[in-house]
């Protein structure tokens, strides 16, 4: 185990650069989340981690060690493809120890080690298949037990559940976690599910066009997103945003469109009259006399929470209770955002503006 | 107006009759498909194939009909040294320029899968040997290997590292190298572009997947490519190794089995038998002994194909 420091790593194909200047501290037994849309960066930046791409410039170290030329069988990494990439003419357990056997372990120790390995991933009864043989979740976890086997500095995951189904995605989302817990070797996970992020990370960094957009744990990203791409990536259903500008006349409020007024708790410094995007989530919706007129366009139950889509102020909101109100089509309910839990973000830069 | 009785179709509820049944059997309606291919394959191989065996145990000469004589012509082959050293021949013809064409190919496709400038030109250059007709690649060995203008002795002799023109194909051993090399050439190009494709079909994440686990570029090679290779290679040599069996253009354009039959492989000593020497029965029993060779060579490649335990797509679960 060891830490991973990334620091101001750019990446150019040719005259293209995809990442400017990525810096990402990564703590000793950390599980960090790469997490961004696609074309972000992010599995790039775990390529060069792996030493499957070079560095443009800056530096990556493993431990204390800068590993920029450092080839990647000798930096200690194992890492978990998307595909799996198993090795389609070798049983499971020739799978997983076919990086003992190149660096010539005894065959007694390869034995123990994948033994071992396969009592933790369930796989003991498997050991003997071709990955043809095996279902989707098998093969998965095939690939970490061939992650494993090896006991490295650092683990290193490439969207690894992208090909599983939604239900298996779940299981095996709690296996790799428990699977951390337990082993607490250095993670580095990618993925463009910000959900798989939110449930896993112990670090959170989303990736945005080549840069870090901001850090943090999963709540800290939640609950204070710095800027307006974070703010609208995590959380499901996204959060809504309504373009206006603020107002301190005594009270601070906000002017949405077609002059619906929003509430604020407070406003920032000298922002009368500054345009603004106000940003409220689904979930911080109450139903109130002193709320926005809205009108219900579409009502999705999910049986645990409701689903509702409304026009407020002309723009589509979405807004989810725990509560079963009966709402219908058609109906005019009054939506009002909790002035503690609402997000004032910069119309022209996206920063945050409130505290 | 009057009534005018319309005459109606009367409802078809009958039973449909045999014909009608019949043209609504796929099996029947499937059969008819077949009937091109099956007729090409009867009348153009399986009839030769036959009337070759048949004639064999013949005495039929060109412009008269043999009588039935069993297994004299095999018999007459047996103590025919000609016939032996043509299956020597043969064999070591079918041998060397084989293992000599997968190693070439093989090296090739393997330099052609890397990333190169040029390479999809490079890769339709490496066809050029496979595209010209062979005749025509015969003829421009023939005179690269002529005893008085060929240009290897001509060069050498400029360079002067031989005094005297090298007699290609009037010598015994330099002959079988010549025809060798030339079947080489133009095989090579079957063999590599195969392959390449066949590599092609190796995910690269295999490549990464093991070089993160430590393997080097030889070992890559060894346990990665190699073996997923394996069933590929296996369909081309057995091609690779038929054609050259049966070789007979190159050879016949070449030296006509010459010098003292040195080069005589068993497709043109039976060419000569029993065309030009006008033996119907004899040329058909050389043929016919080639059938155990390469029904032989077709086993191998039947047990080397079967499907490999990792290749099953069973699932259970």
């Amino acid at each position: 185990m060891s830490s991973v420091q990334i620091r101001d790593v750019r990446k150019s194909f040719g005259n293209f650069e995809v990442l400017h200047g990525v810096t990402i501290p990564i703590e000793d037994g950390q599980f960090v989340v790469l997490v961004g849309p696609s074309g972000c960066g992010k599995s790039t930046l775990l390529r060069m981690l792996a030493g499957l791409e070079n560095i443009t410039s800056g530096t990556i170290s493993i431990g204390d060690r800068v590993v920029n030329n450092v080839q990647p069988k000798e930096r200690d990494i194992a890492m978990v493809f998307q595909n799996y990439a198993l090795y389609p003419h070798m049983t499971v357990a020739d799978n997983m120890g076919f990086s003992l056997k190149l660096r010539n372990a005894g065959s007694d120790e390869i034995n123990k080690r994948v033994k071992r390995a396969a009592e933790i991933l369930a796989l003991s009864p498997l050991l003997d298949r071709y990955p043809r043989q095996l279902s989707g979740g098998q093969r998965q976890r095939v690939a970490m037990g061939r992650a494993i086997v090896r006991d490295p500095q650092v683990f290193l995951f490439d969207e690894p559940l992208s090909n599983l189904d939604a239900k298996l995605r779940v299981a095996m989302r709690t296996e790799i976690k428990e699977l951390h817990q337990r082993l607490k070797t250095t993670t580095v996970y990618v993925t463009h599910d910000q959900i798989e992020a939110m449930t896993m990370a112990d670090k959170i960094v989303v990736m945005h066009d080549g840069i870090v957009e901001q850090m943090g744990t999963p709540l800290e990203l939640y609950d204070k997103p710095e800027n307006q791409f974070v703010a609208g990536f995590i959380g499901s259903p996204a959060m809504n945003f309504l373009k206006g500008h603020v107002r301190v006349n005594g009270v601070a409020t906000f002017e949405g469109p077609n002059g619906v007024k929003l509430p604020l708790k407070t406003a920032p410094a000298a922002s009368d009259g500054r345009p603004a995007v106000y940003g409220v989530r689904p979930e911080h919706f109450t139903i109130a006399d002193d709320g926005a007129e809205a009108e219900i366009i579409v009502v999705e139950p999910t049986g645990s929470e409701t689903q509702v889509f409304a026009k407020l102020g002309g723009e589509q909101v979405v807004a989810v209770f725990r509560e079963r109100h009966q709402f219908n089509p058609g109906d005019k309910v009054r939506l009002k955002p909790d002035p503690s839990l609402v997000h004032l973000f910069d119309d022209a830069t996206g920063k945050r503006m409130n505290a | 107006m009057a009534d005018v009785a319309i005459p109606r179709a009367k409802p078809q509820l009958s039973e449909d009759n045999a014909w009608t049944q019949l043209k609504h059997n796929r099996n029947w309606l499937g059969f008819w498909f077949m009937v091109p291919a099956m007729a090409f394959l009867i009348f153009f191989l399986a009839y030769p194939l036959g009337l070759g065996i048949w004639l064999s145990f013949t005495d039929t000469r060109i412009g008269r009909v043999g009588h039935f004589v069993a297994t004299e012509n095999y018999e007459w082959l047996w103590d025919d040294s000609i016939f032996w050293l043509s299956v020597f021949n043969t064999l070591l013809y079918t041998f060397v320029a084989s293992a000599l064409k997968f190693a070439i190919g093989l090296y090739l496709a393997l330099l052609l899968n890397e990333n190169m400038p040029f390479k999809a030109m490079l890769r339709a250059m490496v066809l050029i040997p496979f595209i010209v007709p062979t005749v025509l690649s015969a003829l421009a060995f023939w005179w690269i290997f002529d005893s008085q203008f060929s240009i290897i002795s001509w060069s050498l002799k400029h360079l002067g590292l031989i005094n005297q023109n090298i007699n290609f194909l009037g010598d015994t051993t330099w002959a079988r190298i010549c025809v060798i090399f030339a079947n080489i050439w133009r095989g090579v190009p079957f063999v590599a572009i195969t392959l390449l494709a066949g590599l092609q079909t190796v995910s690269p994440s295999l490549y990464e997947a093991a070089t993160l686990d430590g393997a080097t570029r030889w070992q890559n090679f060894r346990y990665i490519t190699y073996p997923l290779l394996t069933p590929i290679i296996a369909v081309v040599m057995t091609f690779s190794v038929l054609f050259t069996f049966t070789d007979f253009q190159l050879i016949w354009a070449m030296t006509r089995g010459g010098p003292v039959n040195a080069t005589h492989l068993m497709a043109t000593l039976s060419y000569q038998r029993a065309i030009i020497a006008g033996q119907l029965g004899e040329g058909a029993a050389i043929s016919s002994a080639m059938i155990p060779f390469l029904l032989a060579a077709i086993m191998v490649s039947w047990f080397g194909l079967q499907r490999r335990k990792w290749q099953q797509g069973e699932s259970n679960d």
